[in-house]
């Protein structure tokens, strides 16, 4: 309930915060929506797990951070050995490992393939040098997954591997990013000699790239949010009747900023019937595809819209600081850039599905 | 639209210069973070510029200057992303004095305001009542000794918290007034606080605060006009502050373009890029015109004329501050929603300018009213 209260205020959560909703879920089984049953998951559905993400988006439960159930777990189910398997996925189910993600470099972002952290074998470990950034709760994190680069010979997605890498290790060091709304969510990952076992590689050395595309097709299938987002209409229908305008009247009486709400309810229906139509898709291939990007794409528009509105509805009210909708508002505005901006998405859109 | 003389553009560029060389972006976040949000020793070079004293009438130690000498200083006011309470003191506060104050009023308020040694802070806006200027829960009773006593709230009131003297709207016996109050007064209780964009504002309570009989501010019942002409004063000045705040921001973004590097090329490189700067720039110089427009006018105009065009500016500009700040942060990608560059803190101050003095539907609405009513 108290959980509830501060997503729904839109407040950051602390790790514990976190892991006490991830360990409930656990407790039911219902932690792994996605994964096999042998590897402790539900292997549900697609349309299961989509319908089970809406209702605690709607609910206000707290996010479970995709780093290890979603993106680093299928690819160490996919590729990883079976040591690996026993070693990592327990202690993801249970929430006792917190991961996170090292992709983005200060230099490679859109051109992830471009990154520069070098990891050089010396006998029985690797020796990893470089920075990592944009690296969301690092600083809550135990492990990083990370792409690394292990060969400068042919095209640049040709010489990557995907290493395990405890944060604990020496050499790892975590540096906030702080952002818009003043939160502090992102961090700078230095990474000075520090030494990883060859055990922590994942398949095979240079392959990291197939690895990372296989995770990256996960990642952005999970970025609709409509449940939130039917949460957060909900919010603003409320608001609109509570907030008076300037005439004193509630804004719901005012039909410029009611059509405003009923576009986004619109815009939500049409994002709800995608998203279903896009996890058919997918059921039927047993593949995320390239259909991803419209997912992102329309759900960051609309997760944008709606916090702009709602910041909106509080007129100069708004300008205080903090403020939730307005923090929202301005936090927001990364749901367009990360997961592959909505650039990139678009490319895909014109190279995977258009054909050019 | 409007052409500068001599004397402006090089009052123009001297104050650019201040500007740039003193108030660079790690002074200006020391500054933002400091207790009162503002720092009084460039308010000084600031009234040592004559910066304070342009727009003021000659007769008080001012230059005489009119609107379009405000949308000077606004304009680099926005490519600075200053923080000190020169629309809150100057074009607000001072302008209301100026237009309303009797004789005696500006003698005692216009000079101090002009050396820098006394600031303003103008309250018309109430708790929960949105964008309405006409006070409600504010009211001002006649004393016997010939006095008020004003009680009430006000929200949303720039430099609040740093006043010496605040201008408040009130409800009396015949009906809208505007009464300086001492902000030290007794039963003034005000609470100040930071806006997203680092400037700070202030909600205010009047809990039977006595104050003198020479308090008022023009006659009694007779205001409503010149709070609406302050506002739209401070719509026309804000116009221009978004207008370099824009410009300022195209330039960052354009800088940033041309100098981050994916795929081996810097990225301004791509073409969908450069169109979407080129719509920016497009979004920029109609809210220029528009800005323009509004200052050129703001004190010839007919009331009605004033009203429609100080609204249509407005939503222009309004929404030229949403389509490039957020466009400048998408193009910068995820360095764009950090703390750390510019682009953000342009972002956040536009983002507060079109939410302030009436958003974009407010403003469509009594433009609407005048077109059609």
């Amino acid at each position: 309930m108290e959980l509830r209260n501060k997503v729904v205020a839109g407040e950051h959560l602390t790790k514990e915060e976190y892991l006490r909703w991830h360990r409930l879920l656990f407790e039911r089984g219902w932690i792994a929506p996605s994964w096999p049953r042998a590897f402790g998951g539900c292997e549900w559905s697609a349309v299961r797990q989509h319908i089970f993400e809406e209702e605690c988006g709607l609910a206000g439960a707290p996010g479970i951070m995709p780093f290890g159930i979603r993106m680093v777990a299928p690819v160490i189910m996919k590729f990883g050995s079976a040591a690996q398997q026993q070693r990592f996925l327990p202690r993801i189910l249970s929430g006792e490992d917190w991961w996170c993600q090292g992709y983005s470099e200060p230099g490679a972002g859109s051109d992830l393939a471009s990154l520069r952290t070098r990891a050089e074998r010396r006998g029985g470990h690797y020796l990893v040098n470089g920075q990592k950034t944009w690296t969301t709760l690092a600083h809550y994190a135990d492990w990083i997954f990370c792409l690394v680069r292990t060969a400068r010979e042919g095209r640049p997605q040709e010489g990557i591997s995907f290493l395990l890498i405890d944060m604990r290790s020496p050499g790892v060091t975590v540096r906030p990013i702080i952002m818009l709304d003043g939160g502090h969510e992102v961090n700078e990952v230095w990474l000075e000699n520090v030494e990883v076992p060859v055990a922590n590689l994942v398949g095979e050395e240079n392959k990291g790239w197939t690895y990372a595309k296989y995770l990256l097709g996960h990642e952005r299938t999970g970025n609709a949010g409509t449940g939130f987002c039917r949460r957060w209409l909900g919010e603003l229908k409320a608001l609109a009747r509570l907030q008076a305008g300037s005439d004193g009247r509630p804004l719901a009486d005012d039909w410029r900023f009611r059509d405003r709400i009923t576009r986004l309810e619109i815009e939500l229906m049409a994002l709800e019937v995608m998203n279903l139509r896009v996890l058919k898709l997918e059921e039927e291939r047993h593949a995320p595809g390239p259909e991803a990007s419209l997912l992102k794409i329309m759900g960051s528009d609309l997760q944008q819209a709606l916090t702009e509105l709602t910041m909106r509805a509080l007129g100069h009210d708004g300008a205080r600081a903090p403020q939730a909708a307005t923090g929202r508002y301005f936090n927001f505005r990364k749901a367009s850039i990360y997961a592959g901006s909505n650039e990139i998405q678009r490319n895909i859109i014109a190279r995977h599905i258009l054909g050019f | 639209m409007f052409t500068l003389t001599d004397e402006q553009r090089q009052f123009q560029e001297s104050l650019q210069r201040l500007l740039r060389d003193g108030y660079d972006f790690d002074r200006r976040r020391a500054i933002a973070a400091s207790e009162a949000g503002w720092s009084r020793e460039y308010w000084e070079q600031l009234a040592g510029l004559g910066v304070l004293a342009l727009t003021l009438p000659e007769a008080h130690d001012g230059f005489g200057g009119g609107a379009v000498d405000t949308f000077l200083v606004m304009e680099a006011c926005g490519r600075a992303l200053l923080l000190e309470p020169y629309l809150a003191t100057v074009v607000m506060g001072a302008g209301l004095v100026a237009r309303a104050g009797s004789e005696a009023q500006r003698a005692a308020i216009l000079p101090a305001v002009a050396a820098g040694t006394r600031q303003l802070a103008v309250a018309v806006y109430e708790p929960g009542r949105r964008y309405a200027l006409d006070p409600l829960v504010t009211t001002a009773q006649p004393l016997e000794s010939g006095g008020w006593s004003l009680s009430g709230a006000k929200t949303h009131v720039l430099n609040g918290g740093s006043a010496d003297a605040l201008i408040v709207s009130a409800r009396t016996p015949r009906g809208v007034s505007l009464l300086r109050v001492d902000a030290a007064a007794g039963g003034v209780q005000r609470e100040s606080y930071a806006m997203y964009d680092g400037q700070r504002a202030a909600t205010i309570r009047f809990d039977a605060v006595r104050i003198g009989a020479d308090a008022l501010l023009g006659e009694e019942g007779a205001a409503a006009e010149a709070i609406e002409y302050a506002v739209d004063a401070a719509i026309a000045a804000v116009c221009a502050e978004a207008v370099g705040a824009m410009s300022a921001l195209l330039e960052t973004t354009g800088q940033y373009l041309k100098t981050r590097k994916q795929f081996g090329v810097p990225i301004g490189s791509f073409q969908v890029l450069q169109h979407r700067m080129a719509d920016m720039l497009l979004a920029t110089e109609q809210a220029r015109s528009m800005a323009q427009l509004a200052a050129s006018r703001l004190a010839d105009a007919t009331r009605e004329e004033r009203r429609r065009i100080v609204s249509a500016a407005k939503v222009k500009v309004s929404e030229a501050a949403r389509f490039v700040g957020q466009e400048a942060v998408q193009l910068h990608g995820g360095i764009g929603v950090t703390d750390e560059l510019p682009a953000s803190h342009y972002f956040r101050r536009l983002t507060m300018i079109e939410v302030a003095f009436g958003d974009v539907d407010h403003h469509l609405g009594a433009l609407g009213a005048l077109l059609f009513d």
